[in-house]
């Protein structure tokens, strides 16, 4: 399972608002969730309101009124806190949990470890008073109600070992394997938790973390950091990466071996939706920036990806000489995922060609943008004796000197750009596309980044339905891999696009380099992410009813 | 014995002839010959302007960055390689007009590097518009009108932003300049010498002559030395408030000092922690071994990973 849904099946409502909305504000927000419970579901809701089951009209679900602050005050007495009741009131949150905990029958046990692991030092205390309150929720619904819950959720043996991760710290870790000493950044949401993960581990792997005072700043001191010889990198979001453009000019100019930059878009433009997220920066990444520059721009579509992908990215800054961009999103950033745990046995550190004082002692001159066979020229790292370079933004010759002379350019422009194509023939097509499901469908789906989750998990109830589905996951975006889009999509019966901005801009780029169109798309940008059950209804809407553009909305 | 010749390149110089640059240059070459590094152990970096090209002037490594932008490229390189001796170039433009964040903030961390800024007034490369340290009510030549903004007074701002060397030279007094250089670079921290130097193209005001005091009743020049004058900007204890506040504020008055007597020389010095010592104190092997000298190839991260499961 990697998506979730939109309806609920148990809803637990702390209060009457979270039933019937704010309708009586002057300028209501919602009208409550008490409507979008599932047949057959079951709302816990606070006993003390005095609900009449017409006043919730849902007869179709389970009603489970719990005295919440009833059920509390017995838990404090057995502690002697009864007479602090104001004190501990919020605590009532916690007998609701207990109460929807003893409903799907899940052990307790488990339950009241993940408590205390919340309270820990001088707020152990307070940890062991909310596993009584989960109790005495837990134990009223048991006694209270028959046991006729639809919804049960038990431990799935698993024999290989797992973890609880969310992309933040797959990409983290990615750095710190890769051997990234170096990261900037400057606050910004939903970015910085990556950054803050590396400076707890900073001591341990002695890796520089800077704060700077801007995102020019923080992508350029990774970029100096780069050309003077080590793994550099800088993480931020929209907003910031828009000020990286001018410098990723530069670092793709002087082709510096650097630095990897991730992106975790959220929902702009300018502000935006600050705190959501949306797939909206894709062309951008492609084209910040003026004038024209190579850069290699990777796409992970869940936490497992986030984390090679992170990896590889390093390899092709060092070998290609030029920025990578890793584009991730605000959904990836912070959503837990159970997986298992990475397997990092087969990684190789590629650094591409660094000449030491020994192989520049062997030349007679050294040319930092020499023009070589192979298309990238060696590197001299500041400091080695013989490897004097020079660079600069304006066009250069081979030593890194300023020339306007014509012919120069061209084979400049030329060289930095044919890097691309070197890329391309190098990387292995596994990496630059997934295609999943049967060869021969009805619908092609098409998507990239974290509306994978919610594609995969859709194609089976579209089966259901008799429409057969396969799906083409574009990982790669620079150099993009045209080929083998063109192998996956110039027979396929219909191409379905999901994408979670505006415009279709994958869709758009497909067809740039392509000349394939789509059939339909599927889009959304509320910044929320696509629930499984959107990509379904999308799906289904595009080729019962042949809708060209479906824009889904669900919050 | 290394000369003078080691730190030339034979790059073709096309600033214009009477130019400041020229100055800076010169001392920039002499201060590294005389405190006797290699060049392949310096690397010079620049902003864009006719400052910007002096590293391709200089056979050390040179990055020639991007306008306002040489602070945190060198900033980078610097703390990738702390045994690198990073020298900053820029124009006035560069530096307290659009990189004047990175010039505040880059003081504030203390890196151990110099920062040489061309000082004249002007944008020359562009064609002589007002850069933020020309006076307001002055108009160069090229100007529409007179400017009608304050300049700002570098040594003052980069004192308040945490530079623990703030010093003035003159480009046309290269063995002062380039003294003031090599102190500047011995210096462990961040040292600002804002260098006021002379554009005999757009600027036609704050002329060579004009520095000489040409157009005073007295004739007599108008930069004057600190040192000459028992003036004494560096703090002994560094640990006593009262003393580093009295220089501060001793310093950043002699620096509004300007008209028919200009003071050059070092306005502040004070010893503190720079930015490495402080992430030493974060992570030990920093101090040990620079970064690009370690190998960080080989990491586990078995236990991060398994700490999540």
């Amino acid at each position: 399972m990697q998506s979730h849904v939109d309806w609920i099946d148990l809803l637990v409502a702390l209060d009457k608002e979270s039933l019937f909305g704010d309708l009586h504000k002057q300028y209501p927000t919602h009208d409550g969730h008490r409507h979008e419970v599932s047949p057959g579901g079951g709302i816990i809701y606070d006993a003390a309101l005095r609900l009449k089951p017409e006043d919730i009209s849902r007869p179709d679900v389970n009603l489970y009124p719990v005295p919440y602050q009833e059920v509390l005050l017995g838990a404090l007495k057995e502690t002697g806190h009864d007479k602090e009741l104001s004190k501990y009131q919020v605590m009532t949150n916690t007998v609701a949990f207990g109460a929807s905990v003893a409903l799907i029958d899940y052990d307790f046990d488990i339950v009241a470890e993940a408590i205390k692991k919340g309270f820990t030092g001088r707020k152990a205390a307070l940890g062991e008073l909310n596993v009584r309150a989960a109790r005495h929720g837990y134990d009223f619904m048991k006694k209270t109600f028959h046991d006729d819950s639809a919804y049960k959720l038990h431990p799935v043996p698993s024999k290989e070992k797992r973890m609880l991760i969310k992309a933040v710290q797959a990409v983290g870790i990615a750095k710190l394997r890769a051997g990234c000493t170096f990261q900037t950044y400057y606050p910004i949401t939903p970015a910085t938790d990556e950054s803050e993960y590396l400076e707890n581990h900073q001591k341990d792997y002695n890796t520089v973390v800077v704060q700077t005072e801007d995102e020019i700043s923080a992508v350029l001191m990774a970029t100096g950091a780069a050309h003077a010889g080590v793994r550099a990198a800088t993480s931020t979001s929209g907003p910031g990466f828009s000020l990286m453009a001018e410098g990723l000019g530069w670092a793709g100019h002087t082709e510096a071996p650097g630095p990897v930059v991730i992106l975790y878009q959220r929902a702009g433009p300018s502000t935006g939706l600050p705190t959501r997220t949306e797939q909206g920066d894709l062309q951008f990444v492609l084209h910040a920036g003026h004038g024209e520059f190579p850069r290699i721009a990777l796409a992970p579509g869940d936490v497992v990806e986030c984390f090679y992908d992170t990896f590889d990215a390093f390899n092709y800054a060092e070998r290609f000489q030029m920025p990578v961009i890793v584009i991730a999103d605000k959904f990836l950033a912070s959503s837990y995922r159970t997986v298992p745990i990475f397997d990092t046995s087969h990684l190789q550190i590629d650094r591409g060609q660094i000449l030491s004082e020994s192989d520049l002692a062997a030349r007679s001159l050294y040319k930092r943008y020499e023009h070589t066979p192979l298309g990238v020229s060696p590197r001299s790292l500041p400091g080695t004796r013989g490897g004097i370079f020079h660079t600069t933004g304006d066009e250069h010759d081979e030593f890194g000197h300023i020339t306007e002379n014509s012919e120069n350019r061209v084979k400049m422009m030329q060289k930095r750009m044919h890097k691309l194509q070197l890329a391309a023939e190098a990387i292995s097509d596994s990496k630059k596309v997934n295609f999943f499901g049967p060869k021969q469908a009805d619908v092609t789906i098409v998507g990239w980044g974290s509306t994978k989750g919610p594609i995969l998990d859709s194609i089976q109830d579209l089966e259901v339905d008799g429409i057969r589905c396969n799906f083409l996951q574009v990982r790669y975006m620079s150099p993009f891999p045209t080929g083998l889009i063109t192998k996956y999509l110039s027979n396929a019966k219909r191409r379905v696009l999901v994408e979670g901005n505006y415009s279709g801009q994958l869709g758009a780029l497909i067809r740039e380099h392509t000349g394939i169109t789509m059939n339909s798309k599927i889009l959304k940008y509320n910044g929320r992410p696509f629930s499984q059950n959107e990509v379904y209804e999308g799906v289904r809407e595009a080729i019962k009813n042949g809708v060209k553009e479906v824009v889904m909305a669900h919050a | 014995m290394p000369e003078l010749n080691d730190y030339r390149t034979k790059v073709h110089n096309d600033w214009c002839p009477g130019c400041g640059d020229f100055g800076i240059l010169n001392a920039v070459q002499m201060a590294l010959l005389e405190l006797k590094l290699k060049p392949h152990q310096v690397a010079i970096f620049s902003g864009i302007g006719c400052s910007g090209k002096t590293p391709h002037f200089v056979s050390t490594y040179g990055f020639h960055t991007l306008h306002g932008r040489v602070l945190p490229i060198a900033t980078g390189a610097k703390l990738a390689n702390t045994a690198l001796t990073v020298v900053a170039v820029g124009g006035d433009g560069d530096a307290y007009g659009i990189g004047a964040g990175h010039f505040v903030n880059t003081g504030r961390r203390n890196l151990d590097f110099t920062y040489v800024v061309h000082d004249n007034g002007v944008y020359g490369l562009t064609k002589g518009q007002a850069s933020p340290t020309l006076s307001k009510g002055l108009r160069t030549k090229s100007m529409a009108a007179p400017a009608i903004v304050e300049g700002i007074n570098p040594l003052a701002t980069a004192i308040s932003a945490g530079y623990t060397f703030v010093a003035r030279s003159y480009a046309l007094d290269v063995r002062h300049l380039k003294e003031t250089l090599k102190a500047a670079i011995l210096h462990q921290g961040s040292a600002l010498v804002d260098v006021l130097q002379t554009c005999p193209t757009y600027n036609d005001i704050n002329t060579k002559e004009w520095y000489a005091g040409a157009d005073l009743e007295t004739k007599a020049p108008r930069l004057y030395k600190l040192e000459e004058t028992g003036y004494d900007g560096s703090v002994r204890d560094p640990a006593d408030a009262h003393e580093v506040n009295e220089k501060k504020g001793q310093a950043i008055i002699r620096s509004f000092e300007w008209g028919e007597k200009i003071p050059i020389g070092v306005f502040y010095r004070i010893q503190k922690p720079t930015f490495e010592d402080m992430l030493a104190i974060r992570m030990p092997a920093y101090k040990e071994t620079p970064l690009v000298k370690q190998d960080p190839f080989h990491r586990d991260v078995t236990q991060l990973l398994e700490s999540l499961a």
